[in-house]
């Protein structure tokens, strides 16, 4: 490729295409500014939809779990409680006049000091027991009737954009660009150190989910998102009369339980790498391409075009 | 199909109202709460759908009882009638059967313990999450609710139960919110519905609800009504308590209870 220096074009971009950050907001990580940019249409106004229908109630069915979780703070292994060894426990310690003073979490034989935040935290200004803080529980305040009434009108919901979604990925052949193939999988290791370095697919190759992407993505809409369900209904007593394979297969409605708790989590680790990644290769790039549909590729100097 | 439509236009308007603003007075507000509880019908006729209406809850082994069985809510009703009725042994306790039956009943423990009984290993899910595996023994309902007939125009089963479920002014006197449950006749003639006298083999003790309580396995624990002493057959119970079919039921809880 021809080693010649591209010349800012500031018709066009102006100040913002010379400014480094503007840069970094646009295009991300390693992005160079006034690089010419080839307009891609990346996602069907269906997948922009159910993702950001999705990203709400996934919000609404952390918080109002939480909440739920907080009617009982500790976790359990097998059909029922064994309430002297729970895997995991938030609880408040108190003083002597009976207010409390601090909050701990427990998990396996290790406790933490997490007041403020685990265990107790304030609310309207007094320290009170509570597992989760009232900013992450739906509603704020110990109200676990409520809760559970979020929790089980968003269940549904979380239930039909999936199925629509997969149905849509299955029936428009979208499944192809999100399974991992066996050459995704020898590329894994080299991805992974791409990644490590911020170097991102350019051309082409941009406009394909890399084998990591597949993976997150595929992992987390076709084993975390079913995971979750199952989870969920198997702490049905209903069901679990109905589908005892239910409680069989998660070892127990108390395990169930423990799952369902730690896929809620893995949704929130996603989300955190999630958003790191959408920062790193530009923020506004793929916020638009979620939006609007419109991704911008770098060119890849055409030499393996 | 107004529960999709619900479902559609709940989803759009709590998103919305959820970034807005605080999530309580959210929570609070009277049409959001509306269209949440829609959902709880769904799920019931969903679950009911798919769910025979026999289909047994799991019955575990001996060796799976719980070393210590979690005791909830009242755990000993203050009245002095329920106070005279320990110190008696409940040699007197009466559990009446009437409201739309054709044949009202009154049953001592005695006479419940006299009916064929029914014993099972099952695990009790608490609402608040916990679960804890015990085994009851008790009546079948259906086999009371046989004897007493229920007229054709009867839906549901209503639990009366003994112990008030507060205090207002403190001053140890309980206030007449005593505890009160429903299911409608289909989870009240399962075969695992009881009204149970035993656990683990010995009678119930005050905490779990002496001397009878009910057992309805595929449901939520506050269902199962605890110091019963009357069954009302009725078509409707928005005419009991605050109407909506249980206590907690009244403070916001579904009634429909199978998750
Ligand atoms: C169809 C989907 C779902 C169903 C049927 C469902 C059902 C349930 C049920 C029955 C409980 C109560 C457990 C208890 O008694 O303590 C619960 C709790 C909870 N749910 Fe869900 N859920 C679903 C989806 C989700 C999703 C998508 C998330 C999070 C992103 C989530 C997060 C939680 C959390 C954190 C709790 C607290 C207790 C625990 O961890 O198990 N749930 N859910």
């Amino acid at each position: 490729m021809a080693v010649t220096e591209a010349p800012p074009e500031p018709a066009q971009k102006g100040f913002l295409a010379s400014s480094r950050l503007a840069g970094f907001i646009l295009y991300g990580a390693g992005a160079k500014p006034g690089e010419p940019r080839i307009p891609f249409y990346r996602h069907t106004i269906f997948v922009r939809i159910a993702h950001w229908l999705n990203a709400g109630i996934l919000l609404v069915m952390l918080m109002s779990g939480l909440q739920i979780f907080n009617a009982h703070p500790a976790l359990y292994w097998g059909p029922q409680s064994n309430f002297t060894h729970p895997l995991l426990s938030l609880f408040a310690m108190q003083n002597n006049a009976g207010q409390v003073v601090s909050g701990v979490t427990q998990i396996g034989p290790w406790h933490f000091d997490t007041t403020g935040v685990l265990g107790a935290s304030r609310l309207d200004g007094f320290m009170v027991a509570r597992g989760f803080p009232a900013w992450a529980t739906l509603p704020g305040p110990q109200w676990l009737a409520m809760g559970r009434v979020w929790h089980f009108f968003f269940a549904w919901l979380f239930v039909i954009n999936g199925v629509l979604f997969a149905i849509y990925a299955f029936a428009r052949g979208h499944i192809r660009d999100l399974a991992p193939n066996a050459h995704d999988l020898r590329n894994l290791p080299h991805e992974i150190v791409e990644h490590l370095k911020l170097q991102f697919p350019k051309g082409d190759a941009a406009k394909r989910y890399n084998a990591l992407q597949k993976l997150a993505y595929f992992t987390v809409i076709f084993v975390l998102g079913p995971l979750v369900v199952l989870t969920g209904l198997t702490m049905s007593p209903t069901m679990d009369a109905a589908f005892p394979f239910l409680p069989w297969l998660f070892d127990g409605r108390q395990s169930a339980r423990t799952i369902h708790f730690i896929c809620a989590f893995s949704f929130v680790g996603f989300f955190v790498v999630h958003i790191l990644m959408v920062v790193l290769s530009g923020t506004w790039n793929n916020l638009r391409s979620m939006i609007t549909g419109r991704y911008e590729i770098e060119r890849d100097g055409g030499a393996h075009a | 199909m107004p529960d999709r439509r619900n479902l559609l236009r709940g989803a759009a308007a709590a998103a919305g109202a959820l970034t807005l603003s605080a999530c309580k007075p959210v929570s609070q507000t009277q049409w959001v709460q509306n269209v949440l509880y829609t959902a709880e019908g769904l799920t019931r006729r969903a679950q009911r759908l798919f769910v025979g209406r026999h289909a047994l809850a799991r019955e575990y082994s001996k060796a799976d009882i719980a070393p210590v069985f979690r005791a909830n809510g009242t755990i000993n009703p203050p009245t002095d009638d329920y106070q005279q009725h320990v110190k008696e042994g409940f040699a007197y306790w009466e559990v009446k059967v009437d409201g739309l039956v054709e044949h009202p009943l009154t049953l001592t423990l005695a006479d419940l313990r006299k009916l064929p009984s029914r014993t099972q290993i099952t695990r009790h899910d608490c609402v608040e999450g916990w679960s804890c595996i015990g085994e009851w023994t008790g009546v079948p309902l259906r086999t009371v609710l046989a004897m007493a007939k229920p007229k054709t125009n009867a839906r549901y089963c209503v639990f009366h139960c003994a112990d008030p479920m507060s205090d207002t002014d403190n001053d140890g006197v309980a206030d007449d919110d005593f505890y009160y449950e429903s299911l409608d006749l289909l989870e009240a003639t399962h075969p695992q519905t009881l009204l149970a006298y035993d656990l683990n083999g010995k009678p119930l003790p005050v905490p779990y609800g002496a001397p009878v309580r009910l057992r309805a396995e595929r449901q939520l624990g506050y269902k199962m009504a605890k110091y019963v002493e009357r069954l009302e057959l009725l078509e409707s119970f928005a005419h009991i308590g605050g109407g909506k079919g249980g206590y907690w039921e009244d403070q916001g809880y579904n009634w429909y209870a199978g998750i």
